[in-house]
């Protein structure tokens, strides 16, 4: 894998304590963060790259239907925290996580578990797209391909048009399915990720700052496109814009240097934080 | 610039000083480029001289002289009790008839000695191609044909001018006698240079005009075969492991080491490893492709093991991640995703260090490729040369004749060396993949 620790380690130190404002205070987590009807529980989560510390006793819950957004400076540790929902984080070597995560009360990290059927379920969505040099139809089929998911060509052409509807694209590519997926526009080929990573069924998505890579009105779709999939999953999305949290999410987490600093209803945090950090952040003075 | 000069100059501006260096510069850029191009025409003449010199030698070998005579088939001679048994017509005195068409196309050579320089106008192969031609069809049998026989070396050097007919007899090979045959035949129209078909289908031979490359370059081609049907599997399978699921640790990277390390080994130590393991230890006949495959196929190991691993390193890692993050298993995501679009430059190095290994000679040296070996192989098993040894024990042969059939040789190992590396150019074009 190209992420080293080294570079993982850099990255999340990538702010020192020096460019803070002001000095220490505290940093336990400010909200409340359980929800009414949790599907990932995550307590006391550790993780490490070599002996740096990269998340520092995270604890949040990712509710039914909602979109959680995380937002935070640069190497604050969100994309690492999102990797281990869906121990993505296993192929970095010299990462390690303790605490507890669970899906549907079932600890994802416990020994005896698969991350493969855990990735089923747990769908991931890249900040720059990704799609196979394949064909589009391709693209989408590989999943339900691997798991065995239909037993019919036709089936597997329903589950096709299906996820490229979920995901806005089928109108747009429904012509040329046996065209290269890397031939479409930055903004299809996200969603063309998207579709691929729904054609799977998960029921939960991760968003690794979907949008960084696109313009305002690829943005603007795919935007959309995760409010109308909050119907069907669970959705925790990372992102760099706090314009794009406070649209797309119902609930967010501020993160800073590790530490899960605030989490609140997306209204409250952005109109009414209560920690100064996350004042600091959403106000502009720094990050 | 406000920097203020102690010896009261007038402050420059940075323009000038700019355009003051800028004639150094390209001066500078200039020299450098002339001898970047220097250096490319230096190599450039350097490797035309060197296929001028192989195809000025090596050229003459592709045609062979023949000599025509009205051959009669005598039935007495090959077929005395009339059965047409094709055992005695192939055990039959060919030798006899020709000696007899000679007679009679020279009938003023009546002494010992003429008839014997007579005879050693032709091949001592040409019997047999007689012998051949009866056993195709027995009904020559009784009757006279003009037949082209195959000329001696000696003749054959004379009719391309490598022998000088202008040199006192006693410095050449060919006598005057001989000389005054030819110029007969030749006034004639019954010598002629014909293509060279027995160059490319038969094995070596003592003799010049016999000897070919059919059987060294079956040889090559078994090895070369066997040699990738080991390498490449392990190569590649070696450096996925390498790269894709082995830890990084003090283990793997002392394993990198040495192969990197095992690329720079002489290929000669891989002869003797070649001779004491595989023929010594484990008895794999010697001077086979079998045997010569297993060296080749140490020695390109590390040229493949390497290309591979830098393929491997290529692809883009959001691909494993996209793979990963659908649920595919470590092992799907390699197979479906990451080889494919590594594969060519996999192929690109693996043809890389087959066409290093076509070349080699020194290991197969120690192996016993270097034995006398006029039979075509068969298989892996059946003993073999190679063409460059073959080049080389040509090389060291004394006749004239041998010279051109190096040379000749040569031509055609470099023209396979040069399609392989084309193939891979071409592969790598055809393939490179474009995010």
């Amino acid at each position: 894998m190209s992420t080293t620790v080294d570079e993982m380690a850099r990255r999340t130190g990538a702010m020192s304590s020096a460019e803070l404002a002001g000095g220490r205070e505290s940093r336990a987590t400010v909200g409340d963060v359980t929800c009414a009807n949790p599907r990932m529980v995550c307590r006391d989560v550790d993780v490490f790259y070599g002996s740096t510390q990269a998340i520092k006793g995270v604890s949040l819950d990712i509710g039914k239907n909602e979109v959680v957004s995380m937002i935070g400076p640069s190497g604050c540790g969100k994309s690492t925290f999102l990797r281990c929902l869906n121990r993505m984080n296993d192929t970095i070597d010299g990462c390690r996580v303790t605490g507890s995560i669970k899906l549907d009360g079932q600890d994802i990290y416990d020994k005896g578990l698969d991350p493969v059927p855990l990735r089923a379920q747990v769908g991931m969505v890249f900040q720059k797209p990704n799609p196979f040099p394949k064909s589009i139809y391709e693209n989408v089929a590989y999943g339900p391909r691997i798991h065995g998911l239909t037993n019919s060509k036709a089936e597997l052409d329903e589950v096709i048009e299906g996820s490229l509807q979920k995901a806005g694209l089928w109108n747009e590519v429904k012509d040329r399915l046996d065209k290269p997926g890397t031939g479409l526009s930055g903004g299809q080929q996200q969603r063309l990720c998207i579709a691929r990573t729904i054609a799977v069924s998960p029921e939960v998505i991760l968003m690794d700052e979907p949008c960084s890579a696109l313009d305002p009105i690829a943005t603007a779709i795919i935007e959309e496109l995760i409010d109308e999939l909050r119907a069907n999953y669970s959705i925790a999305i990372v992102t760099h814009s706090m314009q794009q949290a406070a649209r797309v999410s119902q609930r967010t987490a501020y993160f800073h240097l590790g530490d899960l600093i605030e989490v609140g209803e997306t209204n409250q945090v952005f109109t009414n934080p209560k920690h100064r950090l996350t004042e600091d952040y959403i106000t502009g003075r720094f990050g | 610039m406000s920097n203020s000069h102690a010896d009261g100059a007038p402050p420059k501006r940075t323009i000038d000083v700019v355009n003051a260096s800028l004639k150094r510069r390209y001066a500078r850029e200039r020299r450098f480029r002339l001898v970047g191009l220097t250096a490319v025409i230096l190599g450039l003449t350097f490797v035309g001289l060197l296929f001028a010199d192989i195809i000025a030698k090596g050229h003459t070998a592709f045609v062979q002289t023949y000599i025509q005579l009205p051959v009669t088939f005598e039935a007495e001679t090959l077929d005395p009790a009339g059965t047409r048994d094709p055992e005695t017509l192939a055990r039959a005195n060919y030798q006899a008839i020709i000696r007899d068409a000679l007679r009679s196309e020279f009938p003023d050579v009546t002494d010992r000695r003429g008839t014997r320089a007579l005879g050693s106008m032709i091949s001592v192969g040409a019997p047999s191609h007689l012998r051949d031609m009866v056993l195709a069809n027995p009904d020559l049998v009784g009757t006279t044909r003009e037949v082209w026989l195959l000329a001696d070396d000696d003749i054959d050097m004379l009719m391309k001018g490598h022998i000088n007919r202008d040199l006192p007899e006693s410095e050449r090979r060919v006598k005057d006698q001989t000389v005054g045959w030819i110029e007969q035949l030749e006034a004639q129209g019954r010598i002629e240079k014909r293509f060279n078909t027995i160059f490319f289908t038969t094995g070596t031979s003592r003799e010049p005009e016999l000897a070919g490359i059919a059987g060294a370059l079956m040889g090559s081609f078994y090895t070369l075969v066997l040699t990738l049907l080991i390498s490449f599997p392990i190569g590649v399978g070696a450096a996925l492991y390498l790269e894709e699921f082995a830890p990084k640790n003090r283990w793997t990277d002392l394993i990198e080491v040495n192969i990197n390390n095992l690329a720079a080994v002489p290929s000669i130590v891989f002869g003797l490893l070649g001779l004491a393991v595989f023929i010594a230890i484990f008895g794999v006949p010697r001077s086979t492709p079998l045997v010569a495959a297993l060296v080749l196929s140490l020695m390109t190991l590390p040229t493949i093991i390497i290309a591979s691993r830098a393929a491997l390193k290529s692809v883009p890692p959001s691909i494993r991640e996209a793979a990963l993050g659908v649920g595919a298993s470590p092992l799907q995501t390699q197979m479906h995703h990451v080889l494919p679009l590594a594969m060519p430059g996999m192929l690109t190095g693996t043809i890389i260090g087959m066409a290093q290994a076509l070349g080699e000679t020194a290991p197969l040296l120690m192996i016993g490729m270097i034995a006398f070996i006029v039979d075509i192989p068969s298989g892996f098993t059946s003993p073999t040369t190679v063409l460059p040894v073959q080049i080389f024990l040509w090389a060291d042969s004394p006749e004239r004749a041998f010279v051109e059939r190096t040379s000749a040789a040569i031509m055609v190992l470099l023209a396979f060396l040069i399609l392989m590396n084309l193939g891979a150019v071409l592969l790598r074009r055809r393939f490179e993949r474009r995010w």
